[in-house]
């Protein structure tokens, strides 16, 4: 294995509500090494944008982790200060958020958030750091920069927006690039444009990216590993051939089944996971997908189901792959 | 721009006019007149002060002359200060109001500002507390009583401060602290409720991830945006600051407008009613586009058309 980028190990972190203590993430372990794609999938609230958040000490209010280790570029985030981790982010690690309308200051200058950044990562002067905005501009696809500097975040659409902003994560030339469901809140046409964006970028400058999403079609192009988050639990692991062809999760089965295909037979119906989410105020004891579980066994609900390996990359969460291991059943070859 | 300051104008002309045009008519409704007092005059003394200042005349010719006038400038004199022209009145009573509200506004805008900040920050905290009662203070007590209390505590039982007229700077402390006390609990309630908003959104997020210091995010990104409700309120704000508040200048018997504009209007001078009112709408619809042009420049998503 080439030098691990980002290794973060048995992560726990809470958000101490006034309605108790939401344990957000439970134990989460991720590694991921220079140049790669991580999709990080899961449903809202399963602990996705935490995780990556937590990475850049970004954790929203009430959040605080409890244990773990996050190692990102030789840094160890979780004993950084404040003002070591400032010095961090935007220069080795940056995020482009969901929503492109309201991640721009709507008062300033695109030119002015973008040098924004480089002046404060580099030693590059004003004029500099201008001339660095405008070939950023161009290198994210954005027509007439020079016009495009002067203008404010309202007059543009919402892919230039998103343009933008990867303009401002890549100023600096990160090593790994966070990117929060980047296409959610753009139409389709316009989604495609930028993931495409996204990977000629990674392959031109050579960065990771971690990618949160919950749309599984992105993943499948996009990534090369692939972690399933349930709950706050990594409860699948695995490269994009593991978890597309050989799930092993009753809940990454499920979510494999619950999305439309090309090629299905005409009245082929989509399948649903039953059930809704857990309350994360007060987690089951056991599996948290156990509820939702249709496989589900009686160690299920009692006990969390320790990780089973299937290989070097590949692992679960869950009592039933645990149970075929133990009983010799090699069933993922 | 140039367009749009001449659509203001000929806009402002308008309203000043209808402004004008609605006290004069009013004025007249309301019983009695600038002769009634209560020594009896005799009706030929009545007649003959009457025909003089043109009071006799039809209403509507008194307006149309009026209008005349006040168009070219000439606004009168005045019915009851023998002698003085409603011009050198207004002239010489705004410049000690406007001394006295301009340091309020000030003072407001100072404390109004940082302190409406730092409960955003301490939000649920000790700070967030006191200053909400102080801000709740400021809007519900009325300034009679504020004036009252300052004068009582710091005039009378302390005797740190002079009470009467405005002869020394000592003298201005009270009056500017009565009259800024409401506009500074106002933009207190402003700046933290829009701080906390602004604080709150993905840019400000966007600023954090991009390693911006937190001081510099406040600064830079939040105050910029959080600003502009209380640059809306500025407006109004100035101009009824500025033109001198009734009740704090008789308190602290200073010789301003304010208290010159409400004198006038019991004693019924006319002129002197009409020459205030529209000298104080023009002043507001002056402060009004100021503050439309101020708003243009601090958020440039303001189109002004």
């Amino acid at each position: 294995m080439s030098n691990k980028l980002v290794d973060i190990k048995d992560e726990y972190l809470s958000f101490f509500t006034p309605a108790g203590e939401v344990k957000a993430l439970n134990g989460v372990s991720i590694s991921l090494n220079e140049g790669e794609v991580l999709g990080i999938v899961g449903e809202s609230g399963s602990g996705k944008s935490v995780t990556a958040y937590s990475l850049m000490g970004l954790t929203a209010h009430p959040g605080k982790l409890i244990s773990g280790e996050l190692n990102f570029n030789g840094h160890q985030v979780e004993k950084m200060s404040e003002k070591e981790m400032r010095k961090m982010r935007g220069n080795e690690v940056s995020i482009i958020f969901q929503d492109p309308m309201t991640s721009l200051n709507p008062v300033y200058t695109i030119g002015n958030q973008i040098e924004e950044v480089i002046l404060l990562h580099t030693d590059k002067d004003k004029a500099q750091a201008k001339e660095r905005a405008r070939e950023l501009l161009e290198l994210v696809g954005i027509n007439e920069p020079d016009k495009r500097l002067k203008q404010y975040p309202h007059e543009l659409s919402g892919g230039m927006r998103q343009r933008v902003m990867i303009a401002i994560a890549l100023a600096c030339e990160p090593k790994l690039l966070i990117a929060d469901e980047p296409t959610t809140a753009l139409d389709v046409t316009i989604q495609a444009q930028i993931l495409e964006l996204m990977m000629e970028l990674k392959d031109k400058l050579g960065m990771a990216i971690i990618l949160i999403t919950h749309d599984l079609g992105v993943v499948a192009n996009m990534c090369e590993k692939i972690a399933v988050m349930y709950a706050g639990h990594i409860v699948e692991y695995g490269t994009v051939d593991d978890i597309f062809y050989n799930p092993k999760h009753e809940y990454t089965k499920g979510l494999l089944k619950s999305i439309p295909r090309l090629d299905a037979t005409e009245h082929e119906r989509l399948v649903p996971i039953e059930g809704t989410p857990i309350d994360m105020l007060n987690p089951p004891k056991g599996c948290p997908f156990a509820p939702r579980c249709e496989k589900c066994m009686k160690i299920c609900l009692r006990e969390m189901p320790p990780v089973t390996e299937f290989d070097d990359v590949h692992y679960t969460q869950c009592w039933m792959n645990q149970k075929e291991m133990m009983q010799g059943g090699t069933a993922n070859e | 721009m140039a367009k749009y300051i001449f659509k203001r104008i000929c806009l402002a002309i308008v309203t000043i006019w209808a402004v004008a045009t609605l006290t004069f008519f009013l004025m007249n409704l309301v019983p009695g007149g600038p002769f009634m007092s209560e020594k009896a005059v005799s009706p030929e003394a009545m007649a003959a002060l009457e025909a003089k200042y043109g009071l006799d005349k039809p209403l509507g010719e008194q307006y149309l002359t009026y209008m005349k006038d006040a168009l070219h400038g000439d606004f009168g004199q005045s019915l009851r200060q023998r002698g003085r022209s409603v011009s050198s009145i207004i002239f010489s009573k705004f410049p000690v109001s406007a001394k006295v509200g301009g340091m309020a506004v000030v003072v407001a805008l100072v404390l109004g500002v940082p302190l409406g900040c730092l409960a955003a920050f301490n939000r649920g905290k000790v700070w967030d507390h006191i200053i909400s009662v102080i801000a709740t203070c400021g809007i519900a007590v009325p300034s009679f009583v504020i004036c009252t209390f300052l004068m009582y505590t710091f005039g009378v039982k302390l005797k740190w401060l002079p009470t009467l007229g405005l002869t020394g700077p000592a003298n201005y402390i009270m009056p500017v602290v009565a009259l800024a006390f409401y506009p500074m609990a106002y933009i207190m309630r402003l700046m933290r409720s829009s701080m906390l908003d602004v604080l709150g959104q993905d840019y400000m997020r966007t600023a954090k991830a991009k390693g911006v210091s937190q001081s510099k995010s406040i600064f830079k990104h939040a105050l910029r945006n959080a600003i502009l409700p209380v640059i809306t309120y500025l407006g109004p704000m100035m101009a009824y600051t500025l033109s001198g508040s009734f009740i704090v200048e008789k308190i602290f018997t200073i010789p301003g407008l304010g208290g010159q504009f409400v004198s006038s209007i019991t004693n019924r001078d006319y002129t002197v009613i009409m020459g205030t009112t529209i000298f104080l709408a023009t002043f507001m619809v002056i402060m009004m586009v100021v503050v439309d042009i101020l708003y243009k420049i601090v958020d440039p998503r303001i189109k002004l058309k």
